[in-house]
């Protein structure tokens, strides 16, 4: 197996270019890239379509900011398209004032979207969101009695994603609810970024318990926010 | 004259006297989440977090919490011997497919059509919906968990929501400070109300067609 580069946080967020449709893994900031992240809002790139499942939360008061939600308040994105926005007011406040395009999508169409476009699906059918608006739009679609939407599949240009470990070649193995949309994201993105906790060599992760296939993942940043052990 | 006064608490105990051992359940955040607290002891459900696990146990003592180990809320949690976790594409299977029995959510509004609006105030709030547009329509059971009453005396029980909707035709049952509602046929249904209040008083304070169930009866809760 041949090894992935590992570079530092800030040559990562460097790849990210101006317009990238970009992809972030976490749930509430909870398995978020984080080093990366930091990096990109000191870059001050822009103009970043974000998919992830939510905007994080923004809490100044109780100095409580994770995941995303530096970049929204360094407004990287003018396209955000994520289930849940409701923890972090600056994102209501971009999109009432027209500066931010927001995209409510439910979070399961929104996984599955994620995982069509790196399954080589062109969408999913779906019987969520019908009767609601955000069926308006969409092609709906009969099979046997119950009603579907056409939910077109949702691919990226580039992926930041965090996991608990890799071993050089690129598996990687996610921890507890820190899973949630990286492995879906490391399979729909053309660039594929992973920030991991701890390194080690090809061969010590028995290959039954890679929740990622080695072949997703391009470069490799270890984290420096949960202090990353090689 | 009955004064109506909020209670939380009842509606979580009401709940959760309805699963059985096995069932798997999903408790949106908030209210909903109060009924773990009130599952009789001799019943033991499986609790599913959207983030990704099933298994969800109560919240880890000061001191123990697990960055990477949250609720839907962001709120850390444990995890119970045979508990299991999974990505997001799991964990909407498990919803969208049918393999959760119970879903309990907030609502804003819920209508006499089974219709429930949540995630959505045009031009004030707007959260957004998270897992509940999937949750309302792949569980087996919906359940709303409302207080009978707004702030302001309103009934949040209506004929028809007014609000963009969260989930269309999906509400099963809806229970209240003061009652046990089934919507069927387009009509709530009441099968039980809860002391001090009685028949006369929901009737007069819910804005919606309620059909009086023939075995409707008074509960202690």
């Amino acid at each position: 197996m041949t090894e992935k580069p590992v570079i530092d946080a800030a040559k990562a967020a460097a790849m990210v270019k101006p317009g990238d449709v970009v992809h972030i893994g976490g749930f509430l900031g909870c398995g978020s890239p984080d080093s990366i992240i930091a990096e990109l809002v000191k870059l001050g790139t822009n103009k970043l379509t974000l998919v992830c499942n939510d905007t994080a939360v923004l809490d100044e008061k109780n100095n409580r900011i994770t995941g995303v939600a530096p970049l929204i308040k360094a407004r990287a994105f003018n396209r955000v398209i994520v289930s849940h926005i409701g923890t972090n007011p600056e994102t209501q406040r971009q999109m009432n004032e027209g500066e931010t395009e927001v995209t409510l999508v439910p979070q399961g169409t929104l996984a599955e979207r994620i995982r069509a476009a790196g399954a080589g699906l062109g969408g999913i059918l779906t019987p969520t969101g019908v009767g609601t608006e955000v069926e308006l739009g969409k092609q709906k679609i009969v099979v046997g009695d119950r009603i579907y939407l056409l939910e077109e599949a949702l691919p990226g240009d580039v992926a930041l994603i965090k996991a608990k470990k890799a071993d050089k070649a690129g598996n990687l193995v996610f921890s507890k609810t820190a899973r949630n949309f990286n492995p879906l994201m490391a399979m729909a993105c053309k660039l594929v970024i992973v920030e991991v906790e701890e390194l080690v060599e090809i061969g010590s992760i028995d290959p039954d318990m890679v929740h990622c296939p080695c072949i997703f993942v391009d470069y490799i940043v270890m984290s420096k926010a949960q202090g990353g052990k090689k | 004259m009955i004064e109506y006064k909020e209670n939380k608490e009842i509606i979580a105990k009401r709940i959760a006297k309805i699963f059985k051992s096995g069932e798997v359940v999903n408790l949106g955040i908030g209210l909903p989440t109060l009924v773990a607290n009130h599952v009789p002891h001799d019943v033991s459900i499986i609790l599913q977090s959207e983030n990704g696990l099933i298994g969800l146990g109560p919240a880890p003592a000061p001191g123990k919490e697990d960055k990477d180990l949250t609720n839907a809320g962001a709120a850390p949690v444990t995890i119970l011997p045979g508990g299991a976790f999974f990505d997001s594409a799991m964990s909407f299977a498990i919803i969208r497919g049918g393999h959760v029995d119970y879903t309990v959510l907030g609502v804003l509004e819920v209508d006499q059509e089974g219709n429930l609006a949540n995630y959505k105030i045009p031009g004030k709030m707007v959260p957004g919906m998270g897992g509940a547009m999937d949750l309302t329509t792949g569980s087996r059971v919906v359940i709303a968990a409302t207080t009978h009453l707004e702030k302001n005396g309103s009934s949040k029980l209506k004929r028809r929501c007014s609000l963009p909707l969260t989930a269309a035709h999906e509400v099963n049952y809806v229970v209240t400070d003061v009652g046990f509602f089934e919507i069927a046929g387009g009509r709530f249904h009441l099968r039980e109300y809860f002391a001090p209040y009685s028949i006369e008083w929901i009737l007069e304070h819910t804005d919606a067609d309620i059909v009086v169930d023939e075995n409707c009866k008074e509960i202690k809760l």
